[in-house]
């Protein structure tokens, strides 16, 4: 009976009543709960944070594929036996989109984060100020947590108070094959850049790959080099100043250009594979363990699986600085980890991450099973590792890093939507010959500005 | 219940002559309730799960909000800056320049192939040609993405075929060339369409009378003229849902895009439905990808319905 009178054109006459209805709901309460300005005072810890001796399940939500953090939670349960773990595992992006719904609603007491500005920002996030007191972990080498420390509402980064803690943190540079490097007659690690671009073009006069790096599809690996470029050519603390979104800081300074023009004539002399903008990370990997190129611009999360796929005959070094004796910088992150603002055992989760950092047996697990640097005070013994591998070698890279205070955070951790949206189209425009590098700078700037919005 | 109401709305027995359409009125009332207690169940998870979040979309198209916090009243601030931010707009060009693959390419090769399917009907081969055309579509988009990202790769085996062929200059890593990145995207969707396209013509062609084909061969006819003049206008109304369905697969595409090239090179493959899901969950700007949302949503019926209309004109 309805149907019958209904006007032929219903599909218009609904999209009306949809668009009145939600005008109208619209008008009536906007969305979001109006929560405040987030958590920005520490809770004062009086009493020694622990895990008690009653029978407790403490919820960790982390990342797959990486077997660290379960290594870890097993071995905090055998030396603790009432702590039981309820651990939920995803893929990295799976959790970047999750986390501010899951500590909004579902809050596990740890959980493995993305960038957190914007989760300090919802008050998502525990400040870890009193904690921080009570363990002296802000007598630890400032560099190790200054990517975690935030000023109110989430900026500037890189100092106030502490709202994250680092599982380990990893060092980044460049992985070469040793017996290609052989061929060129490169016997020991490039202590200039000159030096590497000599043997950049040595290898590629031979036939050999110079580069093997990803660049493909939303992943922008030009990042890396480009980024190693910038603190060779430059200093890394105008970077890591605009990447904490310091006031007044810009991406798009003399001596970036020049990395950016020095990235590009890499680029026009085919240092790279000529489908560079089709590679993924994986393919990046296996094409590098495969032999079939000189260097990499990667981390030290591949050591342990270049150690087994490519056994003494890869190698690493950190980016070599442009002047002979200067400081070598590089990209170093703590494997992020934060307590939810609402997490019932946050004192426990606080003590587990204590333990992580200064527990003997914990740093093994963090270099053996993790390959990066344990956290912990600058004077704790590292655990041994066989010498000549590639994990001995970006260990003891990551530590000159952080004794030379020359580390940087990514310039794609400066806001939640720069990588995707910025660095990555950016980078493939370059290598395709649509984007000039000062053209490349000034578009991330802009976006930069316009998202940083002051 | 129903049935204590029944026996309460049943009326005296007519003595005027006004009783009968009353009656009539009361037990179409009351079949009426009935019908909807039988729909109730769908049109609950109908309301709940498609008209609900759709009512919501519009509403968060005006706002500012990050998914969490609080939000502001934005006006119509989001709709501008869909039009105003060139990747914004551009991601709706390129879902446009997609139809080209994703129906103009199924449509017309699929035309062809069933009218040739359709001639060698009772051999064996159109059993195969049937089986083989129509597998793209049993295959989950995310494993035909990643396959066909493999067969277009620098390495993969169309630039082998191309080597082979002796034509080694042109080959490239086609999803990673922002000239070329796009097009070998809408080669993937039109492989995918292309089986149910087909499919849906022969199924049409099986309702066209065979006496017309008869006719037409004794007055004369080729096969060009019998299929420009029985087949296509007899197969009116499967096109017009090839075309539709197609369409909406245009420019609604996201699994494809996603698993072959996330956008990429350089926003050379973005569509709306990519940028809406980075907007929301990478950049967490809900407003701007509702308003997009909803902008698509008004595109995809534009271009469909007067499909529609066309499809079904002078049907008898």
């Amino acid at each position: 009976m309805l149907s019958r009178r209904t006007p032929p054109s219903r599909p218009f006459g609904t999209l009306l009543i949809l668009t009145l209805a939600g005008t109208l709901a619209a008008a009536c309460s906007g969305p979001g709960s109006g929560a405040g300005p987030g958590e920005t005072t520490a809770t004062a810890v009086t009493a020694e944070p622990t895990c008690g001796s009653a029978p407790v399940t403490v919820r960790g939500y982390f990342e797959t594929g990486f077997p660290m953090a379960k290594a870890l939670t097993d071995e905090f349960t055998k030396q603790f036996p009432n702590v039981k773990w309820d651990v939920r595992e995803d893929q990295f992006a799976v959790i970047t989109q999750n986390a501010p719904r899951v500590l909004a609603d579902d809050p596990p007491d740890l959980m493995r984060l993305p960038q957190v500005s914007e989760l300090v920002k919802d008050g998502l996030l525990k400040n870890l100020d009193g904690y921080a007191k009570w363990f002296g972990w802000d007598k630890w080498p400032s560099g190790r947590l200054a990517q975690l420390r935030m000023g109110p509402g989430g900026r500037p980064r890189g100092e106030g108070s502490l709202y994250a803690m680092g599982l380990n943190f990893s060092v980044t540079g460049v992985f070469y094959n040793k017996q290609l490097a052989s061929r060129i007659g490169l016997t020991t690690p490039p202590a200039t850049l000159a030096q590497l671009d000599e043997a950049m073009a040595k290898a590629k006069n031979a036939g050999i790959q110079p580069i093997q790096q990803f660049n493909g599809g939303a992943t922008g690996g030009l990042a890396f080099p480009l980024q190693d470029l910038m603190a060779s050519l430059g200093q890394p603390a105008p970077v890591n100043d605009w990447i904490y979104q310091k006031p007044g800081a810009t991406i798009d300074t003399p001596s970036n250009v020049e990395a950016a023009r020095h990235l590009e004539q890499w680029i026009k002399a085919g240092y790279f594979a000529p489908d560079v903008n089709a590679v993924d990370y994986a393919q990046m990997v296996s094409r590098f363990t495969a032999g079939q190129g000189l260097f990499s611009f990667n981390g030290d999360w591949e050591s342990a699986n270049l150690d087994k796929l490519m056994a003494g005959n890869a190698g690493f070094f950190p980016m070599p600085p442009a002047q002979a004796g200067a400081k070598a910088a590089g990209m170093s992150a703590p494997l992020t980890v934060g307590i939810s603002a609402k997490a019932p055992h946050a004192d426990c989760a606080a003590f587990f991450l204590n333990w992580v950092a200064t527990n003997g047996k914990a740093r093994e697990v963090a270099v053996q099973t993790g390959g990066s640097h344990p956290m912990g005070p600058a004077d704790a013994p590292l655990p041994r590792i066989a010498a000549g591998t590639v994990t001995a070698a970006t260990l003891e890279a990551a530590a000159q890093v952080d004794r030379d205070g020359t580390a940087m955070d990514f310039i794609a951790n400066a806001t939640g939507a720069i990588y995707a949206k910025s660095w990555t189209p950016q980078l493939q425009k370059l290598v395709s010959g649509e984007q000039t590098p000062d053209g490349l700078l000034k578009s991330v700037q802009r976006d930069y500005a316009d998202q940083v919005g002051s | 219940m129903t049935r204590s109401s029944n026996l309460v709305a049943a009326p005296p027995r007519p003595s005027t002559v006004v009783g009968p359409p009353a009656r009539r009125r009361r037990r179409s009332r009351r079949t009426g309730w009935a019908g909807w207690l039988f729909v109730a169940p769908a049109l609950i998870f109908y309301a709940v799960f498609v008209l609900r979040p759709i009512v919501l979309t519009v509403q968060y198209s005006f706002y500012d909000w990050n998914g969490i916090g609080a939000s502001r009243w934005a006006g119509f601030g989001n709709y501008t800056k869909v039009f105003a931010d060139p990747e914004l707009y551009d991601s709706i060009l390129h879902a446009f320049e997609l139809i080209l693959f994703f129906s103009g390419v199924p449509v017309l090769l699929g035309l062809a192939i069933a009218a040739t399917i359709r001639r060698i009907a009772t051999s064996r081969l159109a059993l195969v040609a049937r089986t083989v055309l129509f597998l793209p579509q049993v295959i989950p988009l995310v494993a035909a993405g990643i396959a066909w990202t493999w067969l277009l790769s620098a390495t993969g085996v169309v630039n082998q075929l191309l080597s082979a062929l002796g034509l080694g200059k042109v080959t490239k890593a086609w999803l990673g060339d922002s000239s070329t990145a796009l097009p070998a995207v809408g080669v993937i969707g039109a492989w995918v369409l292309l089986g149910l396209c087909i499919l849906l013509f022969l199924s049409g062609m099986s309702k066209i009378d065979p006496a017309l084909y008869e006719a037409a061969r004794i007055d004369g006819a080729g096969v060009v003229r019998e299929f420009f003049a029985i087949t296509v206008p007899g197969l009116r109304q499967e096109i017009g849902v090839c075309v539709t369905v197609t369409m909406i697969a245009a420019l609604a595409s996201f699994d494809i895009v996603y698993v072959s090239t996330q956008g990429g090179p350089g926003n050379a493959t973005t569509v709306p439905g990519l940028e809406i899901y980075y907007l929301a969950f990478s950049q967490r700007e809900v407003g701007p990808a509702s308003a997009l949302a909803v902008v698509l949503m008004v595109v995809v019926l534009a271009v469909v319905l007067p499909v529609q209309r066309i499809s079904k004109e002078d049907k008898p």
